[in-house]
């Protein structure tokens, strides 16, 4: 066990737990912080992805030790009242059918559009195939992130 | 009618004809809305009109969600249908998801794609029996005739007058006047709301990840659960020692459960399951998985066993094998019975003299592996068991079929049964299975604590209710003219067979024999999305197109003239289909693909289908990338009567055409000596966005017919649909899946 304090979403929270412990269960067990999905702990499937210093990450392939001190942001933070473009347009396109993968989806949507805010078809296929959607809502997530590309723009 | 919890009990019931609804009366203060998830729990000064409708003085409206929710959007239709009824502003309403009470809702079933099919006429009698008691709580304080009387937008107007009065300044009267035996429903011309596409209730949360799932549940002094199973189908539990597993960090107590008692009768939906398992429990998710790891557990063969289940009062015995069970030795069993006499289940005219005087046989076969639901939520479930109730969060689709499963297995009486019903992370058959149900229960009540139990997708890929294994046989005899004299299917699987005796094409041949035949095996099977027609349809959706092929027509048009055929003279009997909706669907497809004109450079293939009783048409165009199809445009066609949510009801086809897509390319589950070989995602193969499809065109055929099924009709066609196009763009039939087998021998 160690102690060590983690700065998420511009709080700082002090734990004390195995620093092998992956962030995503720190963040779900210790913080509370659910929106952070569990769907494989292998990094196959991305609704775990969070931001780390503004870069998508996937929180389950992230020991805490190595987050600690690093700006994390989750889909809690993303936004103070679920207003982000990306959150606005996922509603305005109606994307969820479970909605289980989509905080996920969303967080490395957000941070696609940061890297590039005019995003091709194959620039969105390519960087949004780390995150899989079981009920299969791809055309959706394809069109609220072109709608969140044209608004961030206004 | 019977008590479900003593909170209940202040309820005054009264059943009523088609809604079978709870009557009105005013939520006591006494009611403590404890480990209530999400919703803040029911405040006293709710009335409540019916078992759905809940009104406050301040015509805060309020409406219940009976059946559990796993992505296919009832939490919004559903409550469209009684919101309709009732005359209210659907903007303004609340919607809430009801807990386990089947007795108030009547129904709480979520599979088969019926929830709005089997909730169309008893929820908007719901909504219409508020409406009118709410009209005569007016008609009595005015002392005017209840049919000068208008019901809009939560209020009750007299326009001779210009009175206006709201909902929830009549509620409290309105609770306390007898219900009406008859409740008048709106015409069809007069829906203003179904047919609406409005948004997803839970829209909000789901994009600002509030706690919604059982995964995420969460309370003080909650312990976490996880088990050991066998590492493989055919092996149990012989022994173990938890010593160092034990002295691990965090970790409360390892010991063993049997799932099922000895002797109970499975009944429906209660699947077999590895029955004794070792269970570690501790303070984390963390700390649990890995003291699990120190767990040392040996493991034993099973003996072959027989048991009696009770499928919904047919008793039938179940045999299940010893022994370890593999993916190829699979295929030459099912190829080897293929040869072997099967069971008829349906003969028409003469089929063995028609294939004896036949001048060139076609036959073709087909075979589909197991497959795994891979829920994007693995299996979770918190239970809480103390004296006073047992108490459970459980994503679960038929809650109801748990209650004698839950009393015989955890020895809780079924009044003191009280279940969250928390929005599912997808369901598409699992989780009508809830064994995970007991087994968190038998944790808790083993601990007295709270305890959410977790299974890691290991876990969840492993210990699954898969869909089984299946092949079939299509054989079609022609004539010098190629015309079909008969037409011969026999199918088989692992455990279950997959044949529809009575589906098309049954009924457009004069000769026609359908036979099937089950080997048993001792890996759990269950429902996985449109149950058997996902492997029949994809089967005989590609034949028929490579019987149109080999008699030179064009593959619509060869449909429809059967369809014609099958119903200007049926042949036999129990024909499950309607000739005229599928040819309608058909027709429509032809239009809206554009079907003759297909686009430079794309090859185009056709299927379609009816089942749980929706008509479903797809066209998709591909062109060849890299060694896998591209899947430039889907258009779907559906008939599945009165659309309540266009827009979602799209969601729900598009999702649908995707999954289909993805578990006909890639999807199958291996088995080796009784170990699943793929085990997580990073080894299991799922469709990705750079896989799906550029677009799907969805259109529904406008109709009044009361609604089907949508949830599963459109999934069974895209497979062949896929096939057929893929065959255009590679010169090479696909008949067993996944086709990325197929595809890579090519290359």
């Amino acid at each position: 066990m160690a102690k060590m304090n983690l700065k998420v979403n511009h709080k700082t929270y002090t734990v004390d737990v195995d620093p092998a412990t992956p962030l995503l269960w720190v963040l779900r067990d210790h913080l509370h912080l659910v929106g952070t999905k569990f769907g494989c702990a292998v990094g196959a499937c991305g609704a775990c992805t969070i931001h780390l210093n503004g870069n998508a990450m996937k929180s389950c392939q992230l020991p805490v030790s190595a987050a600690a001190a690093q700006e994390i942001t989750t889909i809690e933070g993303l936004s103070e009242h679920g207003d982000h473009p990306v959150q606005k347009a996922w509603l305005d396109i109606d994307v969820a059918q479970c909605g289980y993968c989509q905080t996920g989806q969303i967080m490395a949507a957000a941070a696609l559009l940061k890297q590039k805010p005019n995003p091709t078809d194959a620039d969105i296929d390519n960087y949004m195939s780390g995150n899989i959607c079981r009920c299969g809502t791809y055309i959706r997530i394809r069109e609220a992130i072109k709608t969140a590309a044209k608004t961030s723009k206004k | 009618m019977e008590k479900q919890t003593s909170r209940r009990s202040f309820l005054k019931v009264s059943s009523i004809s088609g809604g079978g609804m709870l009557l009105g009366f005013s939520w006591l203060a006494s009611l403590k809305p404890s480990e209530v998830m999400g919703a803040a729990g029911t405040a006293p000064e709710w009335v409540e009109l019916t078992g759905f409708i809940k009104i406050m003085a301040d015509n805060q409206i309020k409406i219940l969600s009976p059946n559990p929710e796993f992505g296919q959007n009832v939490m919004t239709s559903l409550p469209m249908l009684i919101a309709e009824e009732l005359e209210v502003d659907w903007k303004k309403i609340q919607v809430e998801m009801g807990d386990y009470d089947t007795p108030r809702f009547k129904s709480q079933f979520t599979g088969g794609s019926q929830s709005i099919r089997s909730a169309w006429m008893p929820l908007r009698k719901a909504g219409a029996t508020a409406r009118m008691m709410l009209l005569q709580a007016a008609a009595n304080l005015w002392h005017l005739p209840v049919a000068e009387l208008t019901a809009s937008n939560g209020s009750v107007m007299h326009k001779a007058t210009n009175k206006t009065i709201t909902y929830g300044q009549l509620a409290e009267a309105a609770a306390k006047l007898p219900v009406p035996a008859n409740p008048v429903l709106k015409k069809a011309s007069e829906l203003n709301l179904v047919g609406q596409s409005q948004k997803n209730v839970e829209g909000a949360k789901i994009v600002a990840g509030k706690s919604l799932f059982t995964m995420d549940y969460q309370v003080d002094g909650m312990l976490v659960a996880m088990a050991i199973r066998p590492p493989a189908f055919g092996m149990q539990l012989k022994s173990y020692d938890a010593t160092e597993a034990k002295k691990m960090p965090g970790i409360k107590d390892v010991f063993d459960i049997e799932v099922y008692k000895k002797g109970y009768e499975r009944a429906g939906f209660d699947t077999r399951t590895f029955n004794h398992l070792i269970v570690v429990v501790g303070n984390s998710t963390w700390e649990v998985l890995n003291a699990r790891k120190k767990v040392v557990a040996q493991w034993e063969s099973i003996v072959e066993t027989k048991e009696t289940v009770n499928n919904f009062g047919r008793k039938k015995e179940e045999t299940i094998p010893a022994g370890l069970e593999s993916s190829d030795k699979h295929m030459q069993q099912m190829l080897a019975l293929q040869g072997q006499k099967a069971k008829v289940l349906r003969k028409d005219g003469d089929p063995e003299a028609a294939f004896a005087a036949a001048k060139k046989v076609i036959e073709k076969t087909y075979s589909a592996p197991f497959l795994p639901h891979n829920t994007m939520e693995p299996i979770s479930c918190f239970a809480h068991i103390t004296d006073e109730k047992a108490f459970f969060v459980a994503p679960i689709q038929i809650p109801d079929m748990m209650k004698q499963n839950i009393v015989a297995n955890l020895d809780v009486p079924a009044d003191k049964i009280e279940m969250k019903l928390a929005r599912m992370g997808g369901g598409f058959g699992r989780r009508a299975y809830g064994h995970y149900i007991i087994e968190a229960g038998l944790i808790s009540k083993k601990m007295k604590a709270p305890v959410k139990l977790i299974y890691t997708r290991e876990d969840d890929m492993t210990n699954g209710v898969y869909r089984p294994a299946y092949i079939v046989t299509y054989k079609a005899a022609l004539d010098a003219n190629n015309n079909i004299t008969a037409i011969h299917i026999k199918g088989g699987g692992i455990p279950e067979h997959a044949v529809h005796e009575n589906r098309f094409p049954a009924g457009a041949f004069d000769n026609y024999l359908a036979e099937g035949w089950e080997l048993p095996s001792n890996i759990t099977i269950g429902a996985f999305r449109a149950p058997r027609s996902n492997f029949i349809a994809s089967a005989e959706q590609s034949f028929l197109d490579e019987l149109a092929q080999t008699i030179g027509k064009d593959p619509i048009d060869f449909r429809i003239e059967l369809l014609k055929k099958a119903k200007a003279s049926p042949v036999g009997k129990n024909n499950d289909y309607n000739a005229d909706r599928y040819i309608g669907v058909l027709e429509l497809l032809k239009e809206k693909s554009k079907w003759t004109a297909t686009p430079k450079g794309k090859h185009r293939g056709v299927a379609a289908y009816f089942c749980h009783n929706s008509y479903v048409a797809h066209v998709v165009d591909v062109s060849m990338k890299n060694g896998l199809p591209q899947i430039d445009n889907v258009v779907s066609v559906l008939d599945c009567g009165i659309v309540v949510n266009p827009d979602a009801a799209k969601n729900m086809v598009e999702g649908a055409v995707i999954d289909g897509i993805g578990n006909c390319l890639f999807g199958g589950l291996k088995f080796d000596k009784g170990v699943v070989l793929q085990q997580n995602l990073n080894q299991y193969r799922m469709i990705r966005m750079r896989e799906a499809p550029k677009k799907i065109d969805v259109h529904f055929v406008q109709n009044s017919i009361d609604p089907t099924g949508l949830g599963e009709p459109p999934f069974p066609p895209i497979f062949a649909a896929l096939a057929n196009a893929m065959y255009k763009a590679t010169g090479k039939r696909f008949y067993h899946q996944p086709f990325i087998n197929e595809l890579n021998k090519k290359a």
